[in-house]
């Protein structure tokens, strides 16, 4: 299985950095300029013990062990790597690959850190998580870890997003955990981690901050990785044992890059893969309306980390705008500004009605509802599959690019159903749609 | 190397007194009432003043400062404006002026351009609420160069070590957390502060000022009984919001009656 040379020159850099070694586990805190720990003294304690714990468990065969069994037992590892071969005909006829973690347990990938973490908390001897969440996602699958281990488990989560996913509430409360509305700030995710922060200074002796992506201070970024990087180490084993080969081109969508940094992990060592990470472009980039951190943003620091931030000229944070609330953040994990900044990943900025055209094709040609957020690396890929027919026709039918399927679309019904103007007028659900629509 | 604010606390020390400081964020409920509140802060007791430069995620802060950021946020403020609230204050009264602000306001005008206008308007120098020391290199070497104050805080969570390196690296007094949580104020100090205090003494540090929690007379006089400084910020931001500068003036007043130990009570 000899790599497949790297057909061309967009990420042509990568050899020249490999040469300095592995780029796989970057331990933290820093990823070249990126990272670190932008925080309030009280919390240092805190993220020491956290690091401290955290390196000592993914030593230990036990903890291995824990977390082998959760993800074969109950989240239901190894997710599948399906061959998407109708969606296929509209990239340019490369064969795309679907790595299925919208099969996991909850839905989406969140389940394999939330699982990770929580074990931690027990581990460190706390009682209580707490947890941000945007569109309900990494609160619902942090009240489901919470609810299997026996912890306490509060959601920050903006009070317009609660309007806006009134079931993922009630979804969270069925799974006995506690949300509590944010009306501070914007009211949005970038506030629900603000609140989750303030809860977590004032309560630290016995609540661990179960963070939702690779994303915050040192050692989230780094842990939140090592808890994803299942994806990636999966993605690979399996595309060598179905095709004998590694892939031309790795796809993921990015708004903090939990799912992304996992699934890269798998192939960053690998010269002849080539790999994209595909922000919310929202209305266009052009608009400003957006979430297209690293294409747009400029660098500082936000929650802890020095990283790429949708910010004005006066260093106060942009509202980002996106129909994908899991990437709707003005920030992003300081691992990708890094992995951007070498040139070892692409970032390109995909607009909601490129992601919700490539949903709607993923759906009629697959039979899959994928969620708006992984819609986004689809209609990248598709992008990618076009460009690599385009410099070598005769050989597309050769080229594989692998996506990441962070999610499933049933969360995202009714926004879709709204966009594709499926609901009848007078229906509840299209009040409920057109609402969330506004924002 | 001369620092402001440790000229201000030693001033009071040699009065017989801890010093009082107190907080403002800049722009609320405009610039010009920043300047006028400030000045009557000096006229009536406080020793230092502390502006804060409003900001989008004040992680640190609670209700009452957080309404009063985003109102002057919401009215249009700009960070170059903190340079003219603390001009506006250095000219008219002998009060140490520190800004505090969360650090990427600071990043994004770049640390040194930050600093050298920070010292041209006659600042004594920044708290830093979200960069501590080991992040701090390039404010280390621009608050060196334009000889301004680095007050960096420490909470009853530091260890040992973070406190010595904390104290090793501040510069005009440090800030001492008085308890796990953010600003706000509070019917009662918790206890930490005074072994907060102690610790941060022990490590070296000459002056050592707490905060978070403080709004009455009765409290600046438990804290005064150890610590160099007092600081009050909601019980402040609080009385402008309901009350004006008046009610700022009268507050401060009040507030100083509790700096001396000797007033019998």
């Amino acid at each position: 299985m000899a790599d497949a040379p790297s057909g061309n020159a967009d990420n042509n850099t990568a050899e020249a950095f490999l040469q300095g070694g592995s780029l796989r586990h970057a331990p933290g805190p820093y990823f070249g300029n990126y990272g670190g720990r932008w925080m309030p003294e009280s919390l240092i304690a805190a993220l020491d013990e956290l690091e401290e714990t955290f390196n000592k468990a993914k030593d230990d065969p036990e903890f291995r062990a824990q977390i082998a069994d959760l993800n074969k037992n109950y989240s239901g590892r190894p997710s599948l790597l399906t061959e998407a071969k109708r969606f296929s005909q509209h990239a340019g006829g490369v064969r795309i690959f679907l790595k299925r973690e919208d099969l996991n347990h909850t839905g989406s990938h969140k389940i394999n850190n939330v699982l990770g973490q929580a074990l931690l908390a027990k581990r460190m001897g706390k009682t209580r998580v707490i947890a941000e969440t945007g569109a309900g996602q990494h609160g619902v699958a942090s009240a489901t870890a919470a609810a299997l281990m026996g912890l306490e488990c509060v959601v920050y989560m903006g009070a317009e997003d609660c309007r806006r996913q009134a079931l993922n509430v009630a979804r969270m409360e069925l799974l006995g955990a506690k949300v509590i509305p944010v009306t501070s700030g914007s009211q949005t995710l970038k506030d629900a981690i603000n609140d989750a922060l303030r809860d977590w200074v004032a309560n630290v002796d016995n609540t661990h901050y179960l963070l939702g992506t690779a994303a915050g201070a040192h050692p989230f970024p780094a842990m939140v990785r090592y808890f994803h990087e299942v994806i990636g180490e999966e993605a690979r084993a399996q595309i060598l044992e179905q095709e004998g080969r590694l892939p031309d081109a790795v796809c993921a969508c990015i708004g903090g890059g939990s799912n992304a940094i996992g699934i890269f992990h798998g192939f960053l060592d690998d010269p002849s893969v080539k790999i994209y990470g595909f922000e919310a472009g929202g209305d266009g980039v052009e608009t400003g309306r957006h979430a297209a951190t690293i294409t747009l943003g400029k660098p500082g620091v936000l929650h802890g980390a020095r990283s790429y931030l949708m910010q004005d000229d006066d260093g106060q944070t942009i509202e980002s705008h996106s129909i994908s609330a899991g990437l709707d953040y003005p920030g992003v994990g300081p691992e990708h500004s890094y992995l951007s900044d070498i040139g070892r990943v692409s970032y390109e900025p995909i607009t909601d009605s490129e992601a919700m055209e490539a949903f709607r094709l993923l759906c009629r040609t697959e039979g899959i509802i994928p969620a708006i957020e992984s819609s986004h690396a689809l209609a990248g890929a598709m992008k990618v599959g076009q460009r690599l027919a385009a410099e070598d026709p005769a050989s597309a039918a050769e080229k594989i690019v692998i996506v990441n399927l962070s999610g499933r679309g049933d969360k995202d019904v009714a926004t879709a159903a709204e966009w594709f103007d499926l609901l009848d007028k007078n229906s509840a659900e299209s009040e409920i749609g057109k609402e969330g629509e506004q924002l | 190397m001369t620092s402001k604010s440790a000229a201000a606390i030693d001033r009071a020390r040699s009065q017989g007194r801890s010093a009082l400081i107190g907080y403002l964020p800049a722009g609320y409920p405009s610039v010009e009432d920043t300047i006028a509140a400030g000045i009557a802060l000096a006229e009536n007791g406080a020793d230092l003043i502390e502006i804060g430069i409003p900001y989008s995620d004040p992680v640190m802060d609670g209700q009452v400062i957080q309404a009063a950021t985003t109102e002057a946020l919401a009215k249009g403020f700009h960070v170059s404006q903190v340079f003219d609230v603390v001009a506006g204050i250095t000219s008219r009264t002998d009060a140490a002026v520190l800004v505090m602000t969360y650090w990427n306001p600071v990043v994004r005008m770049g640390v040194d351009e930050f600093s050298r206008r920070l010292a041209e308007a006659g600042g004594a120098g920044l708290i830093t609420p979200d960069l501590i020391p080991d992040e701090a290199a390039e404010w280390m070497a621009a608050s060196d160069k334009y000889g301004l104050d680095r007050v960096f805080l420490v909470a009853p969570s530091s260890t040992a070590e973070r406190m010595q390196r904390t104290v090793d690296a501040s510069r005009g007094f440090v800030y001492a957390v008085s308890i796990m949580g953010v600003t706000g104020a509070r019917t009662s100090v918790s206890t930490a502060a005074k072994d907060v205090v102690a610790a941060a003494h022990g490590a070296g540090a000459e002056r050592v000022c707490v905060g978070l929690g403080v709004s009455t007379a009765h409290q600046v006089r438990e804290i005064a009984a150890y610590a160099e400084g007092v600081i009050v910020g909601t019980a402040l931001v609080a009385a402008l919001r309901d009350g004006g500068v008046d009610a700022v003036g009268a507050l401060t007043k009040d507030l100083s009656t509790g700096l001396t130990q000797e007033t019998g009570a």
